[in-house]
């Protein structure tokens, strides 16, 4: 269903053009100031920007959409599992998540056809940020992905599923930086809590990823957050089809 | 017991907080039968039927499918039953044989085996000719509900489950649908539910009346007729009273009521009556009617009561009452 439907295309078109437009400014930006990081790095900086809009799109239908129209019904008489129904919505959503990031590799590809002495310096495209940076958009978008797919889940309407899902992703990624920079402003915290905040620091999970630093912990948060949200959201279709 | 009935139900309850939906449904459908479930609408028709499919679990009591107990393993049920949900619900954006190629992998028929299966409930319900490469938002009503069928009858299961799938179409269309669930006849158990009495009547072996969450009564047109409208009706044309009438046949020993009367054409008086008396009556009225001297019989045509009379002579009665007769518990037991 998420091929033909035209969100999946709206989302995708407005996630090419807003990621190309933001990566010429990046490389526009260079031109004029000498800056320490490569252009791939700083562009993956500013991934929660479509991040905020285009999960929403990819995933409000899947499960609000089909208990509205009462396909969930037909689905559910079916001798299909729940937890299948649950993961092949999200990996559908989560493959073509994945294809439009690997979409925007084009844009490093581009830019080297263009400027063939920026590319034989190897500054834009150094495999390993791209490698680190990938491997971090796969490992989050597991967590985002399934904030969609539960956040749809749980209501009837497109549009409740779609807000919730922003504003879960909004908190699960500026959040944590807040707390982050509370407590880097002199707040002491016990040892434990800043040990909690560290860890839910998405972007410095995506500094050490860049930087080529894989580290277990970014690994277990988003696998088992993702995997708690959608087991819930396979119990929510469960009681209430 | 020799055969498992196809479907089982024993006391059936199911509540939405305080609101009680259905209470103590018990009634059993054999196999090969194709069943009507009649009641007004909020009766519990679609409850019993979500139950029965596995979507929505009871607050108490039982359901057999096949011998299988939904509760326990919804999953072995969904493989024998094809639901059709109230209202129809079709992904709009996809073609008709997409979709039902799409439900057929769903329903874990084999892969190799999916093309085949596909265009045999597609001949069924006479799609592959029609409409095959449709977009299924584009269709009309009447082929929607096709489409649903087609559905429902995939994976050969034993059991199909059609909540009104005659809703909203028109006379010919209902006539179709009507073919197609008569050429299902003997292959498969039917349950299907419609407020559409004469619909039920035409297509059903056997009749569920529930209302207000409770089975009413239960069986074949006739003996639903039998016990809630007892006594044969005619309607008749005589020249003369009523009166007249009602005591010529009374000398013959034919207790009659009266239920209505019409006068037309100045002195011709129609009358539909309900006789009462031993053996085959009309003759015996006719003979009784033509022997009198004050009246003379026009016409006279024994009249079944269709299933919308007995449905409102049987959810008017009160449920209290309805459950504690002894004529409904073996009417639930039958």
């Amino acid at each position: 269903m998420l091929l033909i439907s035209p969100p999946t295309y709206i989302a995708a078109v407005l996630f090419v053009s807003l990621m190309g437009f933001l990566y010429w400014a990046i490389l526009r930006g260079m031109i004029n100031t000498p800056e320490e990081s490569l252009p791939i790095v700083q562009f993956l900086k500013i991934f929660w920007i479509p991040v905020f809009f285009v999960v929403p799109l990819l995933t409000m239908r899947s499960v609000a959409g089909e208990r509205s129209t009462g396909t969930l019904d037909t689905l559910m008489t079916t001798p299909t599992s729940r937890v299948a129904v649950i993961l092949s919505k999200f990996s559908g959503a989560y493959i073509f998540y994945m294809l439009l990031w690997l979409s925007t590799l084009s844009f490093p590809l581009i830019a080297s056809k263009f400027f063939p002495s920026a590319a034989v310096s190897g500054s834009l495209l150094e495999t390993a940020p791209i490698i680190g940076g990938f491997a971090f958009l796969a490992l989050s978008g597991v967590l985002f992905i399934s904030i969609g797919i539960f956040a749809s889940s749980i209501t009837r309407s497109q549009l409740v599923a779609g807000m919730l899902s922003f504003t879960t992703l909004f908190v699960a990624i500026i959040g944590g930086q807040q707390l982050g920079n509370i407590a880097e402003n002199g707040a002491e915290l016990a040892f434990w809590a800043s040990e909690l905040v560290n860890y839910l620091q998405i972007f410095e999970h995506l500094d050490d990823f860049s930087r080529g630093v894989i580290d277990t912990r970014p690994f277990f948060y988003y696998i088992s957050t993702g995997a708690l949200l959608l087991g819930l959201s396979t119990l929510v279709i469960e009681a209430k089809a | 017991m020799e055969t498992t009935p196809s479907i089982r139900v024993e006391n059936l309850t199911r509540k939405f907080g305080a609101f009680t939906a259905i209470q103590n449904v018990s009634f059993t459908v054999n196999p090969g039968e194709i069943v009507g479930f009649l009641g007004p609408n909020g009766a519990g028709k679609s409850t019993t039927m979500r139950i029965l499919s596995g979507i929505m679990p009871a607050t108490s009591g039982s359901a057999w499918v096949g011998g299988i107990p939904v509760a326990n393993n919804p999953h072995e049920v969904k493989q024998r039953i094809g639901y059709m949900p109230e209202n129809n619900p079709l992904p709009d954006g996809m073609r008709v044989v997409e979709y039902l190629r799409f439900r057929a992998r769903l329903k874990g028929v084999p892969g190799r085996k999916i093309s085949d299966t596909v265009l045999d409930v597609m001949e069924t319900c006479d799609l592959a000719r029609t409409a095959r490469r449709k977009i299924i938002g584009t269709l009309s009503k009447g082929f929607r509900q096709r489409v649903g069928i087609a559905d429902a009858l995939l994976g050969d299961p034993e059991v199909i489950i059609m909540d009104e799938p005659t809703i909203g179409l028109d006379p010919h269309q209902i006539q179709g649908i009507r073919k197609l669930i008569n050429n299902l006849r003997g292959r498969l158990t039917v349950v299907l539910s419609s407020h559409i009495l004469p619909e039920i009547e035409r297509s059903c072996d056997r009749v569920i009346i529930i209302n207000r969450g409770r089975v009413v009564a239960s069986g074949t047109s006739d003996s639903l007729r039998e016990e809630f409208l007892p006594g044969k009706r005619f309607n008749l044309e005589v020249k003369g009273t009523e009166q007249s009438v009602t005591e010529a046949l009374k000398t013959k020993g034919i207790e009659t009521e009266v239920l209505e009367k019409e006068i037309s054409d100045g002195d011709i008086l129609r009358l539909s009556l309900r006789a009462e008396g031993h053996g085959d009556l009309g003759p015996q009225l006719m003979a009784a009617l033509s022997e009198s001297t004050d009246c003379t019989l026009r016409s006279l045509a024994p009249y079944a009561p269709n299933l919308e009379e007995i449905f409102l002579a049987a959810t008017k009665r009160s449920w209290e009452e309805t459950m504690d007769s002894p004529k409904a518990i073996a009417a639930v037991k039958a």
